[in-house]
């Protein structure tokens, strides 16, 4: 079916300054087929029912807006503390001189752009498949540009359990930086990997992981997106899981004036796990917006989604969360909770948590709250001589705990806490 | 004949449970009515809007609002965001209008109506006599008789047959009748509240409706009036490839209180029909209005063949300050169900409440649900959902809790449960929720382990064991919410009281 005009036009408009995929080698090939199925589906439009709560205008725009650069001289740059092993982007572009040299045992990695002139690669059956699988029931129109589109990325494979994590630093300099990075990761069986990223990464950044995760391997996945006020981004994680893996990722967000994370998980072997958790925190000019699907398609798996969002001054945030059970995924465990606190009565919480169920032989459960903060603890706390921004910051940090339990690293998780309480203390003034 | 497939049911599913929705699958409705009809022609076009308005005897505003309203529609093109599956009816090839030939002159009064249409309400256990109270009803013969009485308004097809206890009401000072005679005789109510609600330009089906309705209920209670009985309508699908398009308007006044009943039935076909109905409520400063509804259209033979397509669109606005209305559904009937009961809580204090069980069995679809629209301070509202499906069937629960940010202090609750029976079917739930005042507080819940605690613990303490506590309490909440029901459903409600939430799934 044609596209409609106004989608057409809009669509002709953002490619105009992208430069065509090669053809030739599979990554030539994967990159035509999606700009194919690009041309097909068109951009987001403000009336889409999947961005109903998010205006996807400026994410879809042929040129970025300008984003001011922004550097924390006030903390210490993340994950720094940690032996790991690290990569650095700038704007989107490989930094070899500023990142780690890749050696370590059980671990291979390579350049997109390299790697894909290669006759035969593991990641063809990869790259751009899983992306293309979750295109259904509902488009990502922006996933399948960046497939087409994208100049830089990095594969990797790993192959027993990797000694130390993987960071990914995503640097931004230039205020009008538009990048486009697809990276895709295979954990093969019996496997672990540990994935860090953080940095905004430009003023307008799009990013696809693709995430295969075989049989008994396990993932584990830990983001900062930047403090950054003036940054955009649209990010995609696709990913697949084997009989008895585990997928766990935790995002967090504080400030950012447009984010959108999709999550597109599918369960495919018996026993799987998935966990899928963010904490994000806004004041004034934020926009942020958590979409999930989790599809079980196996016997026996799990899945949690744990999101939690500190909103103030006029901040927004957006969850969109669905549990899909297809026939003969019997005993599903899906859990889905996501909560609002509303600092002030500016700030505003729009959510879909979805559940669409064909089995019968399921516990699958959902909530949803938002409120203000709770008046009596306030009190409670307030009557036992702590001050009232104290106990406001004390009562925050609570709200957030169930979130970042979630990371598997309990080093990380302390010093994501020291963060956001550094965050808030920031904005006591 | 269709293959007797064996259905595999978990375990905490018990049989009582099983039987309970098998039965109420049963269709008892199926017969056909053998009178003369006189029809439209077939289709739809401003002539035939013309022509339903011309049968009514309507005034010219009336029908310049039709025809407005089918312009309209003729730009519109149906919604598609709903998980229903069905083929688009041919909106040319079925008719409009259908009344029996003789009802061509309006009776008097309920003597002079044709008796095979009153042996048509009797044999549904609606019989068309001020009785004191329905037949059937187990139970009801012990009831007082004073205060069971209930008003009927009976809709065959297009037309009101006849409206009871008209005088008795009229003493009352409510107006209860026909929308067609509501607009000869109460033109200014009626202009000034029709499509206040449900503006002509709301949706597909509800513009569909302003251009095409037929027939319907009215209902006008004063201020101050508690209306001495319960209000009903029932509604009766008979000729064959007609759409049924009827619409109420109720308009409770300033400290007023009226309870009213619907049902509705219809012949077993091969063909699907359509039904598209819009209902309005108004419901000014203290004043109170229930609304239930038994909707048992029928649903299709087990292979998914026929039935009724059910497009209603149905809004209450709590238009005056501590106004409250209720809305209770049981929806068992119909092939597709698409219907989503509202309120706008305008007023300050107002509240809304939405009840529902909706079950669905063999090839029976359902996206059902309700929006509580909170702009007035302290508004409160609350949502209790029971989805039940059997076979093949998929049942959708879509909801929009909206608090703005005038709705200072605003509260809702939600909670939706489904049931599954059998590993062919589908339960689904879409809630939306918008909040964009801190004052609010919006809770949406979907588990039967989050009943309440102080219940269980009661439970607990007296010897008995978690699962029985929790098996206990929720068992309980679903009767309290059937028991929502007046008497009037008691028949529907005793068997759907059988049926336990054990083993349900958010």
């Amino acid at each position: 079916m044609a596209l409609p005009q106004v989608k057409q036009s809009a669509l002709e408009a953002r490619l105009e300054g992208l430069s065509l995929p090669q053809t030739g080698a599979w990554l030539g090939m994967a990159q035509s087929d999606a700009l194919t199925r690009l041309n097909a589906m068109g951009l987001p439009a403000p009336r889409d029912e999947y961005w109903r709560f998010t205006n996807p205008t400026s994410l879809t725009a042929p040129v970025p807006t300008p984003a001011a650069l922004f550097s924390p001289q006030d903390e210490a740059p993340m994950f720094d503390a940690l032996d790991r092993l690290k990569l650095v982007f700038v704007d989107g572009v490989f930094d070899a001189d500023a990142s780690d040299e890749i050696a370590l045992e059980g671990l291979e990695i390579e350049r997109l752009a390299e790697a894909g002139q290669a006759d035969i690669h593991w990641a063809k059956d990869i790259y751009g498949k899983l992306e293309e699988r979750g295109q259904d029931p509902v488009q990502r129109p922006l996933a399948t540009l960046n497939t087409a589109f994208a100049t830089d990325g990095v594969l990797i494979r790993a192959t027993g359990k990797v000694s130390k994590p993987v960071q990914l630093v995503y640097l931004h300099q230039d205020e009008n930086s538009d990048a486009i990075l697809h990276h895709v990761i295979r954990v093969e069986e019996g496997a672990e990997l540990t994935i860090l990223e953080n940095g905004p990464a430009a003023a307008r950044f799009n990013k696809v992981m693709e995430v295969d995760v075989a049989d008994r391997a396990e993932f584990h996945h830990v983001r900062t997106q930047g403090r950054d006020h003036e940054r955009r981004a649209a990010t995609h994680i696709f990913a697949r899981l084997g009989a008895e893996s585990l997928f766990k990722s935790f995002t967090m967000t504080a400030n950012g004036v447009m984010t959108r994370n999709e999550v597109v998980i599918e369960l495919t072997g018996d026993n799987a796990n998935a966990h899928v958790a963010g904490a994000c925190m806004g004041d004034g000019d934020f926009h942020h917006d958590d979409t999930v699907f989790i599809t079980h398609d196996a016997v026996n798996c799990e899945s949690r989604q744990v999101f939690k969002k500190v909103l103030r001054n006029g901040a927004t945030g957006v969850f969109q969360g669905k549990i899909l059970v297809q026939p003969g995924a019997q005993k599903t465990d899906g859990y889905q909770i996501s909560q609002s606190l509303l600092l002030d009565e500016n700030a505003q919480f729009l959510a879909k948590p979805e559940l669409e169920i064909y089995a019968d032989d399921v516990a699958c459960s959902h909530g949803s709250t938002s409120g203000a903060i709770d008046e009596t603890a306030l009190f409670y706390l307030q009557s036992r001589g702590i001050p009232h921004a104290e106990a406001t910051d004390l009562l925050t940090l609570a709200f957030l705990a169930e979130a970042i339990e979630e990371i598997s690293s309990e080093e990380i998780a302390d010093d994501i806490r020291d963060r956001l309480e550094a965050w808030l203390l920031r904005r006591r003034g | 004949m269709a293959q007797v497939e064996e259905t595999q049911v978990k375990e905490g599913v018990d049989q009582e449970t099983v039987d309970a929705v098998k039965s109420i699958n049963t269709y008892k409705y199926g017969w056909e009515t053998d009178i003369e009809m006189e029809y439209a022609p077939k289709g739809v076009n401003p002539d035939i809007v013309r022509l339903i308005s011309d049968k009514n005897d309507e005034p010219e505003w009336m029908t310049e609002w039709r025809l407005a309203a089918f312009a309209r529609w003729e730009k519109m093109d149906e919604p598609d965001w709903s998980m229903l599956k069905y083929p688009t009816p041919d909106f040319q090839d079925q008719y409009y209008y259908a009344r029996p030939k003789s009802m061509e002159e309006k009776p008097k009064s309920l003597d002079e109506v044709d008796p095979k249409l009153l042996a048509t309400y009797e044999k549904l256990g609606i019989p068309l006599k001020e009785q004191m109270i329905l037949a059937g009803v187990e139970g009801a013969e012990d009831m007082p008789a004073e205060g069971r009485k209930v008003a009927v308004d009976a809709v065959f097809d297009s037309v009101s047959v006849g409206t009871t206890f008209q005088d008795e009401l009229k003493k009352a000072g409510v107006i209860f009748c026909s929308i067609s005679e509501a607009i000869k005789e109460h033109p200014e109510l009626v202009k000034k509240y029709l499509g206040t609600v449900v503006p002509v330009t709301d949706n597909f089906y509800a513009t569909l409706n302003s251009a095409v309705f037929s027939d319907g209920s009215f209902v006008y209670v004063p201020p101050g009036v508690r209306c001495p009985m319960e209000l009903s309508t029932y509604f009766r699908i008979n000729a064959e490839n007609t759409g049924q398009f009827e619409r109420t308007l109720i308009i409770a006044d300033k400290g007023s209180y009226v309870s009213y009943l619907e049902g509705c039935t219809a012949p077993q076909r091969d063909t699907a029909q359509l039904h598209a109905a819009v209902v309005e409520i108004i419901i000014e400063e203290d004043a109170e209005v229930k609304y239930s509804t038994v909707q048992n259209w029928y649903p299709g033979d087990e292979n998914g063949k026929g039935g009724i397509y059910n497009f209603v669109t149905k809004r209450a606005d709590c238009r005056g300050d501590r106004s409250k209305v209720m809305w209770t559904q049981v929806e068992t009937g119909s092939a597709v169900t698409w219907k989503y009961p509202s309120c706008i809580l305008r007023g300050d204090e107002s509240q809304g409440e939405f009840y529902s069980i909706a079950i669905t069995n063999n090839y029976q679809q359902a996206d059902t649900g309700t929006k509580m629209i909170h702009l007035g301070k302290d508004t409160k509202s609350r949502i209790v959902s029971k989805g039940i499906s059997a076979g093949k069937s998929q049942n959708v629960y879509r909801g929009l809790v909206s608090m703005h940010p005038r709705a200072q202090n605003g509260r809702n609750y939600t909670q939706c449960d489904s049931l599954l029976i059998g590993d062919k079917c589908g339960a689904h739930t879409v809630p939306y929720i918008e909040i964009k005042n801190n004052s609010a507080r919006v809770e949406h819940e979907a588990t039967t382990s989050k009943v309440d605690d102080d219940q269980l613990f009661y439970c607990r303490a007296r010897g008995m064991d978690e699962e029985e506590a929790v098996a206990l309490v929720v068992n309980g909440f679903c009767k309290e919410v059937l028991q929502a029901l007046p008497m009037e459903f008691a028949m529907e409600a005793q068997q759907l009281v059988a049926i336990s939430l054990e083993g349900s799934v958010g």
